[in-house]
């Protein structure tokens, strides 16, 4: 079955190039959180992603042999992709994502400035700011950002390789909950729209890439699903869905039926 | 010669001289997953083994770890 998905992705829906790096699976998805490094593994495998986020944090001292993510995700196979998660201000969050280009094997970074610890929704001015900064040191930046237009066109003229607003708040599982903001941002913006955050199903995964934007990110909807590896599979094939949905074209939504069958030709 | 250093935010003492690279080797760290930041300044791994570590220095060790 997973083969009959790939071709059918492959041969309607061409892949998407991010800062001119082709992916074939528009599910993008994080490592953080899961019960244990095998099920990530496992997860991310079943969610056919090519590419993942990491986070860069402290090596812990203490530990005799520490084990960071490199020890069990080959960068030979997957793009890893620096966030600057938990970062609340734009110095920061260009400190950090310095730190993950050192670290990792690309000039890409999932750029996050977060600006309040309840919602972690994002802090725009500082998030601009770093944007500017970074795409001036050659980084490939992703932004996270709100579901706000404005936010989304500056980030565009600032030079990010995408823009990456939120379906709902990280972590939350409310899902989608402006389609029509997504669906703007998308139709004004030419770089690609990456949803990232927020969706707690494979439906909202659907939902979303029927919107028209480019691809999605999650991470907390696959970790936190009792069945994280069921949840990545679901989650691929409703991002394929979802996406091959929008391609088809759906039908016009009308406020009365129209028979699917022929009205001649009825008994007399 | 003792050095004084504050290795991700704690206070280490190593014997000198030494350099960023005899560092990660005393903590047994693998230059090819670690970043060494010395003084909010990171330091690239072919330049572990020439960067001299001083009293007072501030290092951080910094990998990747699982995010979203």
């Amino acid at each position: 079955m997973t083969d009959t998905i790939d071709a059918v992705e492959t041969v309607l829906d061409p892949p998407l190039h991010l800062g001119g790096h082709p992916f074939r699976s528009r599910l993008f998805v994080g490592t953080g959180k899961y019960r244990g490094n095998a099920q990530m593994l496992a997860a991310i495998e079943a969610s056919g992603a090519e590419c993942v986020t990491v986070a860069v944090r402290r090596v812990n001292l203490d530990r005799t042999k520490e084990e960071g993510v490199l020890y069990h995700l080959d960068p030979a196979r997957y793009f890893l992709l620096a966030n600057t998660a938990g970062c609340y201000s734009a110095e920061e969050a260009i400190r950090y994502a310095r730190l993950g280009r050192e670290a990792g094997f690309n000039d890409f970074v999932k750029l996050e400035v977060i600006g309040d610890r309840e919602t972690l929704l994002p802090d725009v001015d500082g998030l601009l700011v770093a944007a500017r900064t970074l795409v001036q040191e050659g980084f490939q930046v992703l932004a996270y950002t709100n579901d706000d237009l404005v936010t989304a066109l500056k980030l565009e003229a600032a030079g990010c390789a995408a823009v990456m607003p939120l379906a709902s708040p990280i972590g939350s599982g409310l899902g989608l909950l402006n389609p029509y903001s997504i669906r703007t941002i998308k139709r004004r913006l030419s770089v690609p729209v990456i949803v990232d955050a927020g969706v707690g199903t494979a439906s909202d995964a659907c939902l979303v890439m029927e919107q028209g934007v480019d691809g999605i990110l999650m991470n907390t909807a696959l970790a936190e699903a009792d069945d994280p590896v069921a949840m990545a599979a679901a989650m691929r094939q409703a991002t394929a869905a979802g996406r091959l949905a929008y391609l088809a074209g759906r039908m016009p939504r009308r406020e009365i039926a129209v028979p699917s069958s022929p009205a001649r030709g009825m008994l007399g | 010669m003792e050095l004084l250093l504050t290795v991700n935010g704690e206070e280490r003492r190593v014997p000198g001289p030494a350099t960023a690279a005899d560092l990660l080797a005393r903590l047994e760290l693998d230059p090819r997953t670690v970043v060494l930041e010395l003084n909010r300044r990171i330091v690239r791994r072919p330049a572990l083994a020439e960067t001299a570590l001083n009293d007072g220095d501030a290092v951080e060790l910094v990998h990747f770890v699982g995010g979203g």
